[in-house]
C-alpha cells in the first residue's frame, strides 16, 4: 500500500521556499515540457535543428563585416569571427533563454487556469530546452578552432563554472521576468529590444579591455561580462582567467537566482487570477 | 466512522472585478484622462493581486463564501448550481489552481483534476507524443504512461494516427485522444468539471462508462455537471451552491428536486388572467399545469406517465373546436402534436372547462421536453388561441433502468418493453437459412 498523501491548501502568506520534492515529484513533466519545447521549436522545418547552426553564425558574419572589418574593432589577437562567435555562444544561450522563459508563463497561461503543477517547470523547462542548441553551438565553435587551429589552453577545466553562472543568471532573471509578465504585459515588449541593447552591454562584439579601467568593477556586475570574457580566455587563450570579473557577476548571478526563486514562488499563487 | 477524503472548511475566495470607467465629458479632462493613463493602468494592475486587509468595495466579489463540507472516501460527490454560482471556482480551489483567501482544505490521497479536456496538447506534436504530454501534465509519470499507452491508443480508437502531428486531427478526433488520456488516470481523487459535454455521443458513452467503473472501484469523485442525468446516475451525494454559498447538500434526487424547483425555471404550471389570455372573444386559453403523481416532485422518471391539463374559456353557438399541443425536446426538435379532435359545441358551450391528456409511460426517454405551443382552432380553420412555452418538464432515467449505461441513449424515445427475441437457426448453410 502506497503511503498516503495528504495535501492542505490554505491562503498562502509572506515568502516561501521553493518546494524542491514536489519539483522532484514532477520531473518527468518537466522532461516531456523540455522535448515539446524542442520539438515544437523545429517541428514542419526543412533545416530543423540545423537553425540552431545558422543563426550564431550568421550573426557571427555580420558582426565580423560590421564590427572586424568596417569599423576595426580589436580582437585580442584572435580572428575576429572566431572571438565573435565565442561570445555568440554563451550569449545566444542567455538571450533565447530570457526571450522563452519571460514568456512562458503567459504562453501557457492555459495550462495555469486548468491544472496545477509547480510552476517554475515552465521557465525551467524553457531554459533547459535551449541547452541543446547551446551545445550545438559548442560543437560549432569546435570546428572554428580546428579551422583556425586555435588550441585551448588548461583554463578550459573552469567552462563548467563559467555555465553555472551563465545558468543561474538566464534563468533568474527568466523567473522574475516570468512572474512580473503575468502581470505586466509590458515585459514583452521591453524585453524584445532590452535584450538586443543589452547586447552591447556584454563583451560580444568588442573586447572587455576596451572598458575603462575605472568602470571595470560596475561593468563586470554584469554577470554575463564575466562568462563572454571566462570563454573566451578558456578557449582562446586570448587572456588569463578574468576572475576579478567572473566573481562579482558570479555573485550576482547568484543573487538574482535566488531573489528570482523567491520572488517567483511570492507571485505563483496569483497566477491563475490574473494570468 | 468512515474516512474522510477532502474536509473544507470555512474556504472563501474572493477576486476583483472591472468596474466601468468613468466617461471624460470636457477636452481638458479627457486631456487628464491621457496623462494619467499609465499611472492608472498600473494602478489597476497593482490591484489584481493585492487586496487590503479590510475592504469591501464594488469591485470585490467573493466567488465563494464560506463554504463547510466534508466527503467521504470513495464517495461521488455532485455539485450543482446555475453559472456563476462558485463551481468553477471550487474546483479550482481544490485543485491547487488557484489558492482561498480563507478556509483550509484538507485532502488525503492523489488528486487528478480535469477542468478541461487535452491540456498541453501541442499542435505541432504527433498523438503519441501528446499522450505523453497530456498525461504528465495530469500528474501521471512516464513510466506510468508507458504502461498503459497502448490501452490508451485502444481505448482512443485512432491508432493509425497516432504519429501524426495533432494539427491535422479533426476536432472530434482530437477529444478522443484527450479523453482517452483521462480515462486512464489513476488516482485516488478525481475532480471533474463539466467536460463531458464535448466529443461525439458514442465516445462520450463510453468515456461515461469507464468513469463509472472507476468510482465503483471505491474512488472519490468530485463532479460538476449541469446535467441532471449525468448527476442522477454518477453520484451518491449533491450539493448546491448558490452565489457561492451551499444551500443544499443531500441525495441525488433531492437536489435535483430542489435544484430543479428553485433555479431553473422549469415550468409546471402557466396561467393567464381572463384578459390577457391568448384567444379572442370565441374562446381562450387560461393556463395549463403538470400534474405530478407524488406532490412535491417537480420532474418524472421515464416509468411515469406525464398527465397534463389545458384550462379553457369558449364562447361557442355553433361549430367544432379542437386543441393541438405542441411536444419538442431540448434540441428543439418536435417529437409530437396530438390534438383533441373535434369538440363539439354541446361538449364544452359558453363556459369554462379542463381539458387534460397524458403521454403514456416508457415512451419518452430522458431528457427535458417543452410543450411548447398550443391551438384552440374552430371548425378546423380559424385559430382562436394561439399560446407559446407553455411547460417544461424534466424526465430522468431510473438508476436501475441503464446498468452499465450511464450515459443517456440518443433519441426521443425510449422504450421499456422491446420484446427482444433471439433465436439460432439449426442450419449451418446459408442457403438453406436464405
Amino acid at each position: 500500500m502506497q503511503r498516503e498523501i495528504e495535501t492542505r491548501i490554505r491562503p498562502e502568506k509572506g515568502w516561501k521556499l521553493i518546494d524542491l520534492n514536489e519539483l522532484i515529484r514532477y520531473r518527468d513533466l518537466l522532461y516531456f515540457l523540455v522535448i515539446r519545447g524542442i520539438k515544437a521549436k523545429y517541428a514542419q522545418s526543412v533545416l530543423g535543428i540545423g537553425w540552431a547552426i545558422i543563426q550564431p553564425l550568421f550573426a557571427t558574419g555580420v558582426f565580423t563585416v560590421v564590427f572586424g572589418n568596417l569599423a576595426g574593432i580589436e580582437s585580442d589577437g584572435a580572428p575576429y569571427a572566431v572571438f565573435a562567435f565565442c561570445a555568440m555562444v554563451p550569449w545566444g544561450y542567455f538571450s533565447a533563454t530570457l526571450t522563452d522563459a519571460s514568456q512562458s508563463l503567459v504562453t501557457n497561461s492555459g495550462l495555469l487556469n486548468k491544472v496545477y503543477f509547480p510552476r517554475i517547470i515552465l521557465p525551467l523547462s524553457a531554459a533547459f530546452s535551449k541547452l541543446l542548441d547551446f551545445f550545438i553551438a559548442f560543437i560549432v565553435l569546435a570546428f572554428f578552432l580546428i579551422f583556425f587551429g586555435i588550441r585551448p589552453g588548461i583554463e578550459v577545466l573552469f567552462v563548467p563554472v563559467l555555465i553555472c553562472i551563465l545558468l543561474t543568471t538566464s534563468l533568474g532573471l527568466g523567473m522574475i521576468l516570468s512572474a512580473m509578465a503575468v502581470q505586466y504585459r509590458d515585459v514583452k515588449h521591453a524585453s524584445s529590444f532590452m535584450i538586443q541593447l543589452l547586447l552591447y552591454a556584454a563583451p560580444v562584439v568588442y573586447p572587455a579591455s576596451k572598458v575603462p579601467s575605472d568602470w571595470l568593477f560596475v561593468y563586470s556586475l554584469n554577470p554575463m561580462v564575466g562568462v563572454i570574457e571566462g570563454f573566451r580566455s578558456a578557449f582562446l587563450s586570448t587572456r588569463e582567467m578574468p576572475w576579478e570579473m567572473i566573481l562579482p557577476g558570479g555573485v550576482v548571478g547568484l543573487c538574482l537566482f535566488v531573489f528570482g526563486a523567491f520572488y517567483f514562488k511570492r507571485l505563483e499563487r496569483v497566477f491563475s487570477d490574473v494570468a | 466512522m468512515s474516512e474522510k477524503a477532502i474536509v473544507v472548511k470555512g474556504l472563501s475566495k474572493r477576486y476583483r472585478i472591472g468596474l466601468e470607467e468613468k466617461k471624460q465629458e470636457t477636452f481638458g479632462s479627457q486631456l487628464w484622462y491621457w496623462i494619467g493613463y499609465p499611472i492608472r493602468n498600473f494602478r489597476n494592475l497593482v490591484k489584481l493581486s493585492t487586496f487590503r486587509k479590510i475592504e469591501d468595495g464594488r469591485d470585490i466579489h467573493w466567488a465563494l463564501k464560506g463554504l463547510n463540507f466534508e466527503v467521504e472516501k470513495g464517495q461521488v460527490l455532485g455539485i450543482i448550481g446555475k453559472n456563476g454560482a462558485g463551481k468553477s471556482t471550487l474546483l479550482k480551489v481544490l485543485s491547487r489552481i488557484t489558492s482561498p483567501t480563507e478556509g483550509e482544505i484538507r485532502i488525503r490521497g492523489k488528486v487528478s483534476s480535469l477542468l478541461e479536456v487535452g491540456t498541453g496538447f501541442h499542435p505541432d506534436l504527433t498523438g503519441r507524443d501528446n499522450i505523453y504530454m497530456n498525461g504528465t501534465i495530469l500528474g501521471m509519470t512516464k513510466k506510468e504512461i508507458d504502461g498503459k499507452l497502448e490501452r490508451i491508443i485502444d481505448f482512443s480508437g485512432i491508432r493509425k494516427y497516432v504519429d501524426t502531428p495533432v494539427k491535422r486531427y479533426s476536432s472530434g478526433m482530437k477529444v478522443r485522444l484527450a479523453f482517452s488520456v483521462a480515462a486512464h488516470l489513476d488516482p485516488e481523487i478525481l475532480i471533474i468539471d463539466e467536460v463531458l459535454a464535448v466529443g461525439d455521443a458514442e465516445f462520450q458513452k463510453k468515456c461515461l462508462g469507464k468513469l463509472q467503473d472507476e468510482s465503483i472501484k471505491g474512488r472519490t469523485v468530485l463532479f460538476v455537471s449541469h446535467n441532471m442525468e449525468a448527476v442522477q446516475n454518477l453520484c451518491d451525494r449533491v450539493i448546491i451552491l448558490k452565489e457561492g454559498e451551499m444551500v443544499f447538500d443531500g441525495s441525488p434526487e433531492d437536489s435535483i428536486k430542489t435544484y430543479l424547483r428553485e433555479y431553473i425555471n422549469t415550468n409546471h404550471v402557466k396561467k393567464w388572467d381572463f384578459e390577457a389570455a391568448p384567444g379572442n372573444d370565441k374562446a381562450k386559453l387560461l393556463g395549463s399545469e403538470l400534474i405530478f403523481t407524488e406532490a412535491n416532485r417537480n420532474f418524472f422518471f421515464t416509468n411515469e406517465q406525464i398527465e397534463f391539463r389545458f384550462r379553457v374559456w369558449s364562447n361557442i353557438e355553433s361549430g367544432r373546436i379542437d386543441l393541438t399541443y405542441h411536444l419538442r425536446d431540448e434540441l428543439g426538435i418536435l417529437v409530437l402534436v396530438e390534438s383533441t379532435g373535434f369538440i363539439s359545441d354541446e361538449q364544452i358551450g359558453n363556459g369554462y372547462s379542463i381539458i387534460s391528456s397524458s403521454i403514456p409511460k416508457n415512451i419518452l426517454n430522458q431528457g427535458t421536453y417543452t410543450i411548447d405551443m398550443a391551438l384552440l382552432v374552430l371548425n378546423r380553420g380559424t385559430v382562436l388561441a394561439k399560446a407559446k412555452d407553455l411547460l417544461t418538464f424534466e424526465i430522468l432515467p431510473l438508476k436501475s433502468d441503464e446498468l452499465g449505461w450511464v450515459a443517456k441513449k440518443e433519441g426521443v424515445l425510449k422504450l421499456r418493453d422491446t420484446a427482444w427475441k433471439i433465436n439460432k437457426e439449426e442450419s449451418t448453410d446459408i442457403r438453406e437459412i436464405n
